[in-house]
């Protein structure tokens, strides 16, 4: 079975077609320029993960953004974000503070991607 | 009144890039001027990831690609003034600007570079018939409420236009908590990176309407629904296609113009495709002295690019102020063929090697970029797939320049076979 994919790795979004064998084992990527999508297509069609980004809450007040250090199941995402919401993070942390550690057991990290020390 | 070599108007990427090029390159008399409260521009707002993977290998979030430039800058400890603008250039580089600290001050450049950026077109709430209710922002005003404020602006949401900022924004109220009902789009395609419809809307099954827009807005204090429609091939809305979305908010994503108010006060011509200062491979304007970069220059897909142009701007304006600018040997001007809308630069004055940036006006599939010096085809390459949305590349090199017969490079794209179009 073949089946299309928009490649997300970079911004040429290659159209990537994905042979598949009875039991959806990947035999074959086609129309990738780099080993990366081969990658991609591979995990998008076995376990697709996605990198999460938002905002956590700053103690005082403010909010700071933050980011998942890897890629997460994509169902994961919502459930993510409702961790971040509720996650406060101090008011001098410096960029890349891990304010949660391997979030819903995905082995990421939720690290601040903004410099707050010496800012407030 | 005070004299600095080289004054940059702007602190977002563009103007970080330039200042530390510019030094890099030995100057040393710089001064950064922001209209904000701190360095880096829209990238603070962008908290999504997908930056910097050409520049830094790597894929970064707004806020870290904007902190790895201001990290350059505090290290070289170029001066910069916060909550400053600019008010007036003069075409004899005299700069007039204000803050609450200095009050009013006027400073004489040796060089100054434009990097004030873009902004939102708000065109397409001008054209929408119905109430003006609370409730409708453009994607990026949306954007800052959510990322800089902390604020939600609304729950059920339609988004109108489809380019980038819109599809990032649909995906990010979602992951809020929001429901993104729809992204309508006027023309039958995205003007949006192909990766951002994939990650933003698909992944979170929102529907992407293509030829369609809104043609009415209802509510009277706040927005309570919008009413769409198909267009047909004149971007005329068809009455029988209407159909009513309740929603409370509704964002405008219809592109970004330059910003250049301060550009045209100089007397510095611009493209009018671009809306954009007319350049050399330098950035230089056609005033002497004075460069633009990034997206006041042209509105770039990719923050890469813009540092990298910027880069380029940084340096030639340090040899300008060094007495050291290549004297221009030549003077051949890039013409474009309607298919390719422009190019940046849109001249060239030496025969070192240049890339130029391009868009293309509709979507190509099987083309051949072909660039003509009279008759005599000095560069083409093939490409499966050209999109407004996405800037193209073409590398000229010193030899393709050196032994030019004309004075004038014609850019063109030539569709290699219909036929095969259709069968792929």
């Amino acid at each position: 079975m073949k089946k299309e994919l928009t490649c997300i790795v970079c911004p040429m979004g290659c159209q990537l077609v994905v042979d598949l064998d009875e039991h959806n084992q990947v035999r074959a990527v086609d129309n990738a320029n780099c080993k990366r999508g081969v990658a991609y297509a591979t995990a998008e069609c076995v376990a697709p993960m996605r990198t999460v980004t938002g905002t956590a809450p700053i103690v005082g007040g403010g909010i700071v953004p933050v980011k998942t250090d890897r890629a997460i199941p994509k169902e994961l995402m919502i459930d993510c974000m409702m961790v971040i919401n509720e996650t406060y993070v101090p008011a001098d942390a410096p960029i890349g503070t891990i304010i949660i550690e391997n979030v819903l057991d995905t082995g990421a990290n939720v690290v601040t991607t903004k410099d707050l020390h010496g800012v407030n | 009144m005070i004299s600095i070599d080289l004054v940059i108007v702007g602190g977002g990427s563009a103007g970080m890039s330039a200042a530390v090029a510019a030094y890099d390159a030995g100057l040393r008399s710089i001064l950064l001027l922001e209209r904000g409260n701190a360095l880096g521009g829209i990238l603070l707002q962008c908290v999504h990831n997908g930056f910097g993977l050409h520049r830094f290998k790597e894929e970064l979030t707004g806020p870290e690609y904007a902190y790895r430039y201001e990290t350059q800058v505090l290290e070289r400890n170029i001066p910069f003034k916060l909550n400053t603008t600019v008010l007036d250039i003069s075409p004899d580089r005299v700069i007039t600007a204000i803050n609450s600290e200095d009050g009013l001050f006027t400073i004489r450049a040796g060089a100054i570079i434009l990097a004030m950026g873009c902004r939102e077109r708000a065109k397409g709430a001008l054209n929408i018939a119905g109430t003006r209710p609370a409730g409708i922002f453009s994607a990026g005003t949306a954007q800052k409420y959510i990322n800089i404020d902390g604020y939600m602006p609304g729950n059920e949401v339609v988004i109108l236009g489809s380019g980038d900022i819109g599809l990032i924004m649909a995906r990010r109220m979602t992951l809020e908590g929001a429901h993104v009902k729809a992204v309508c789009e006027l023309m039958p395609y995205s003007g949006g990176l192909a990766r951002n419809i994939q990650q933003c809307l698909n992944d979170f099954d929102i529907p992407l309407m293509l030829s369609h827009t809104v043609v009415e807005i209802h509510g009277r204090e706040r927005v309570t629904g919008v009413t769409i429609a198909h267009v047909d091939e004149k971007r005329r809305p068809i009455p029988e296609t209407r159909q009513y979305i309740a929603c409370d908010t509704l964002l405008l994503s219809c592109g970004l113009i330059p910003e250049n108010e301060l550009t045209c006060g100089a007397g510095i011509p611009l493209d009018r495709v671009t809306n954009g200062a007319i350049v050399d491979q330098n950035r230089q304007t056609e005033i002497p002295g004075i460069f633009a970069c990034g997206n006041v220059l042209h509105v770039h897909d990719l923050v890469d690019y813009v540092s990298e142009e910027a880069e380029i701007a940084g340096r030639a304006a340090a040899a300008f102020v060094q007495g050291n600018a290549a004297a221009s040997d030549r003077e051949i001007a890039l013409r474009t063929d309607g298919k390719i809308r422009y190019t940046v630069p849109q001249r060239i004055t030496a025969a070192d090697a240049v890339s130029v940036y391009f868009r293309v006006a509709d979507v190509y599939r099987n083309v051949q970029i072909t660039v003509r010096d009279g008759d005599r085809v000095i560069y083409e390459k093939k490409k499966a797939k050209v999109t407004p949305g996405e800037m193209e590349t073409v590398r000229l090199s010193a030899d393709h320049l050196r032994t030019l017969d004309g004075n004038c490079l014609e850019f063109s794209l030539v569709l290699i076979d219909a036929q095969e179009e259709e069968q792929s």
